[in-house]
């Protein structure tokens, strides 16, 4: 398998630096879909400026990426195109390696559920064969690298590929599960994925073979051991920042900047158009309101999802990369390079050529509606927003396609695939 | 959510659907058609009116007295015209100068890609004179523009009288609160454009020219002039600009409220307005004059001098005087203060135009059709492309029930997919990009080896690539992956139709006119097309409808509404020099018709010719 991949990201790799050569890199490099206030390549030459001046890169409100990025650039600033095109590789290759290692282990889990007579006899069709499976892992690489999203993103230079390595290594480490200290770094660039140390603890859970109960002392202790590996390396790494930088700066201009949302230029979530047209004494509660979206979800998906740790972080990204104050395409390509991982759901899937339509006319009409508002000036933000509006319905339905798909492929497998009712006519799934 | 979420209600839907899904297309279309025609009929539109308040409200007097002097100065601008053979510059500037504005001059160069035969021009080298006058009641922070062009022979004489006469007449009123610019530009649409990127110091076309000495404020509308006769029958409105921009309806509602005012006949597209919106004829008459604006719209070019101004935000209109054989004659005089009644208002404005529609079509000038009425119309048509997709989804979904060795056969066929798919793609995109640039580049070689000129080059080089274009792609499958398969026409036709549906939808939505226009004669071929059809018929068709006929079918409708019809060979010359023009005006202008229509829908339209020929 290393031949194919090996010639995937060459491939990966040559369009990139094509496209970096052409005059696509100064026009892509300026969209704010592509590009946001936090991971903007600008404001990073610009926070490099003021660090070379001897200024904190924080004055003057335009660098809001953390110390360690900016001490990364700080010397690899000349090297940043194969900064950047690393970073995609390096997210492929720990995505690669971690689906690898999930499917062999969902394989062995299959082989002892069938060993012990676990599943229904008319479930068959749903088992999974090694055959498959074989292809998924490349796929998932292909799917982040040859994404378009992924694509521009890289060629933006946009930071979001730094923060996607570092979340792919995160869940790589996951996924080995022999290294927790491994687990925060990705914690250090931005706040929202946070809420993925609830799905790595219980991927760890399980692997460890200690049951979810919350009167057992084990369970109690290893939470408590992950608490603090997790807090303490959350803690090295704000204070290796503090110690880079030489002052607690960062903290408002990083942290402050993502939650309190101050920067409204438009960009493909939710938060701009709804926060310019607010009246401000409203603003605190709906910025509560709107944060606790993406923190929120993950209680219910934890507890329904307990025993599938992995699917829980592919939900977490999405949720992340949907709710979050600036969200960019490259945030969308790292969730979307899980949807091989679940293509033995696909015919469970209910809404996905309707979501793909949408998805892809979204695309489209983003560039063309940002024409006609700021160059023709014939539209409005209003035409832009909706489009915006519709993105996210899109993303939304497809996020809990996946999910309603999951659970009813698990439902089946512990009740038969063709159900009965009590009257012995045939019975059909409804949610409602 | 039932609908998403209930499969029972899900299954009845989607095999309605399914099972309706030609007939529903039928209807469709024919909705779309019927909507669209049915927005020239006068209840289904709106009365335009002023949403803009600064103009709306306060009455100005309008006092201009010197129609006559201007005309004089109009004959005196010709004869030194006539001697300098060309732009009388040194003159303009000294008669600016004494009327009391700051007055400066500007020169440009352009070489066009090949010798433009309409105009008659290749090198192209002018001078533009322009004079501020400045706004002495407020800081200068906001400009208005009129403008003259100076074109060869006898034209526009007057119009440079009449922009002299009311320079003059403003110098000597206090109330100006916005810089006016009066510009005189030599070359048409060539000086405009070198006189406004100098203005934004902007270059995106690559034209030489000399950076302007002076500025006003901020454009906020801006007026050209086209006048060549001493009296008038009526004055026309042109709105249409580059890409099928328009300005905001405002700046039409205050020209058709001034000519109300003072009593001017006035027109748009040239077609005066009827009363009997009950009759027949009175009808077809707002469905000429919707056409012809629909027409002139999808053409992309700028309709008048005005058209660039709309790339920079600046509202803008053209407005043509028009001796006809009416009794009935409006003399300079009241030119004059219909102009100065539009520059009072405009210069009572606060804020730039925005409060009224951007995206209109107009069936007369008193009417107006909205975004939100003549959507739909594309829309419908939009629609029988999903219902399309939607159908051949579900084929291939749900593959009709097999033996064992059906099944096997199914994996094999999926296989190839990919790459019968991609194969198409790619190269009607190559072709297309080859009709994009062999045009220009080949036209030297052309003119060396055939007997041509070099615009003759230009044209025929395009109708032969595009022509040869229909030979090559569906030979290409077959050499890769050997018969094309059931499932793979299915998949590529899936693309295909999804390809066009957001295509047109990005199209109707900065041009409706030309996405309508390409998708009344794109959806049929989308809709119907499959190798199964038969292969002779079919074809005929398909050329019929593809986007060169398309054009071709334009341009005697267009001559047939301006009720000026044509014979089919005048008609094939008139083709061929539309076909220059849009070149030029891509490189000249940066209009997006040609590179559209080579780079994206003529190889959208290859790829259903590819599945006509899949087997």
């Amino acid at each position: 398998m290393a031949a194919p991949l090996t010639l995937l990201l060459l491939v990966a790799v040559t369009v990139r630096a094509a496209l970096y050569r052409s005059s696509l890199a100064d026009l892509i490099s300026e969209r704010v879909e592509v590009v946001s206030p936090l991971t903007a390549w600008k404001r990073v030459v610009e926070g490099l400026a003021l660090l070379d001046l001897g200024v904190s890169p924080y004055s003057g409100d335009v660098f809001h990426e953390t110390p360690l990025i900016i001490y990364l650039f700080h010397f690899l600033v000349d090297y940043a195109e194969i900064t950047f095109m690393l970073a995609d590789v390096i997210t492929a290759v720990a995505l690669y390696l971690s689906v690898k290692d999930y499917n062999k282990q969902v394989f062995r889990k299959q082989k002892y559920a069938l060993e012990a007579d676990r599943y229904p006899l008319d479930c068959l069709e749903l088992i999974r064969s090694p055959k498959e499976m074989q292809y998924i892992p490349l796929k998932v690489a292909m799917f982040y690298l040859l994404n378009p999203f992924t694509i521009l993103s890289c060629v933006a230079k946009s930071t979001c590929g730094l923060n996607n390595a570092v979340i792919a290594l995160f869940v790589l480490s996951t996924i080995k599960g022999n290294s927790r200290t491994h687990s925060s770094p990705a914690e250090g660039n931005s706040i929202y994925p946070l809420t993925l140390c609830a799905a790595a603890l219980l991927y760890l859970l399980q692997r460890q073979y200690i049951p979810v109960n919350l009167r057992r002392f084990s369970f109690w202790w290893f939470v408590a051991q992950y608490a603090f590996m997790y807090l303490g390396s959350l803690f090295v790494i704000v204070g290796l920042s503090f110690f880079l930088l030489g002052s607690w700066d960062f903290l408002p201009s990083v942290y402050g900047f993502i939650l309190s949302v101050p920067d409204l230029t438009p960009n493909i979530g939710l938060f701009w158009y709804f926060f310019a047209e607010m009246f401000e004494h409203f603003r605190l509660f709906f910025l509560c309101v709107f944060q606790i979206n993406v923190f929120f979800y993950t209680v219910p998906l934890s507890i329904k999802l307990k025993e599938h740790p992995v699917f829980l972080i592919f939900m977490q990204l999405a949720v992340i990369s949907i709710f979050k104050s600036y969200p960019t395409v490259g945030d969308i390509a790292l969730y979307m390079a899980f949807l091989p991982v679940w293509s033995h759901l696909h015919r469970f899937l209910r809404n996905i050529f309707l979501v793909s339509c949408v998805l892809l006319a979204c695309s489209a009409l983003f560039p063309v509606l940002w024409h006609l508002w700021i160059y023709a000036g014939s539209a409005n933000s209003n035409f832009y927003y909706a489009i915006t509006l519709l993105f996210n319905v899109a993303q939304i339905l497809l996020v809990s396609d996946y999910f309603y798909a999951f659970l009813r492929r698990e439902h089946h497998l512990s009740h038969g695939l063709y159900l009965k009712r009590k009257d012995g006519s045939e019975a059909t799934l409804v949610l409602k | 959510m039932g609908l998403l979420s209930d499969p029972n209600r899900r299954r009845a839907l989607i095999s309605l659907l399914t099972r309706l899904n030609a007939p529903i297309c039928v209807v469709c279309y024919m909705a779309g058609v019927a909507w669209f025609m049915g927005l020239a009929f006068e209840p289904f539109t709106l009365r335009t009116y002023m949403s803009e308040n600064a103009m709306g409200s306060t009455m100005v007097e309008e006092r201009f007295p010197a129609g006559e002097r201007a005309l004089g100065t109009g004959r005196e601008f010709s004869a030194h015209k006539k001697k300098a053979g060309g732009m009388p510059v040194d003159w303009l500037v000294k008669t600016m100068q004494s009327r009391g504005l700051e007055v400066f001059t500007q020169r440009f160069s352009r070489r066009l890609p090949f010798p433009d035969e309409d105009k008659e021009r290749y090198m192209v080298k002018g001078t533009n004179v322009y004079g501020i006058l400045r706004a002495p009641r407020a800081p200068r922070t906001e400009a208005l523009v009129l403008s003259a062009p100076c074109s060869p022979g006898d034209d526009n004489n007057q119009a440079v009288g009449v922009l002299l006469g009311l320079a003059q007449y403003f110098r000597n009123q206090v109330f100006w609160a916005k810089d006016i610019i009066f510009l005189v530009n030599e070359h048409d649409l060539i000086g405009m454009q070198a006189w406004l990127e100098g203005y934004h110091h902007t270059n995106t076309t690559g034209m030489d020219w000399s950076p302007l000495q002076g500025r006003g404020g901020s454009i906020q509308a801006a007026l050209s002039l086209e006048l060549s006769s001493d009296v008038v029958t009526s004055l026309d409105l042109v709105l249409e600009g580059l890409n099928g921009q328009l300005p905001n309806l405002d700046l039409a509602n205050l020209f058709y409220a001034f000519c109300q005012k003072i009593g001017v006949l006035c027109t748009t597209q040239g077609k005066l307005q009827r009363n009997d919106w009950d009759s027949v004829s009175g009808y077809s008459h707002a469905v000429q004059t919707m056409m012809l604006m629909v027409m002139k719209q999808a053409s992309g070019r700028p309709w008048g001098d005005h058209g660039l101004f709309l790339r920079y935000h600046i509202e803008a209109a053209t407005i043509k005087g028009i001796n006809s054989f009416r009794q009935y004659k409006t003399d300079a005089t009241t030119i004059g203060r219909l102009l100065e009644g539009m520059y009072r208002k405009l210069n009572n404005l606060l804020e730039r135009l925005h409060q009224s529609y951007f995206f209109y079509l107009m069936p007369s000038l008193s009417h107006f059709v909205s975004i939100g009425y003549y959507m739909p119309a594309f829309g419908l048509l939009a629609l029988i492309l999903l219902l399309r997709a939607l159908d051949l989804w579900i084929q291939l979904a749900t593959p009709p029930p097999r033996t064992e060795d059906g099944v096997a056969d199914a994996e094999q066929m999926s296989s190839p997919g990919v790459l019968s798919v991609l194969t198409p793609l790619v190269i009607s995109h190559l072709t297309g990009v080859a009709l994009y640039t062999l045009p220009i580049h080949f036209q030297e070689i052309a003119v060396e080896h055939f007997p041509v000129s070099e615009t003759e080059a230009v044209v025929l080089t395009a109708i032969a690539v595009y022509t040869a274009g229909l030979a090559l792609p569906h030979n290409t499958h077959r050499l890769l992956t050997g018969r094309g398969t059931e499932n793979g026409w299915k998949v590529l036709k899936l693309v295909a139709v999804l390809y066009l549906a957001v295509l047109l939808g990005c199209t109707a939505l900065i041009n409706f006119s030309l996405g309508f226009i390409l998708a009344l004669t794109l959806v049929p071929v989308a809709a119907f097309v499959t190798p199964d059809v038969p292969k002779a018929l079919s074809a005929f068709i398909m050329v019929i409808l593809s986007p060169a006929c398309t054009l071709l079918f334009s341009v005697f409708l267009f001559q047939e509404l301006q009720e000026m019809p044509v014979s089919f060979l005048d008609g094939w010359m008139l083709y061929l020099s539309v076909i220059s023009q849009g070149i030029l005006d891509h490189a000249l202008y940066g209009s997006l018709v040609y590179p559209l229509v080579a780079l994206l829908v003529y190889p959208c339209w290859l790829l259903f010719w590819n599945i006509l020929f899949w087997k």
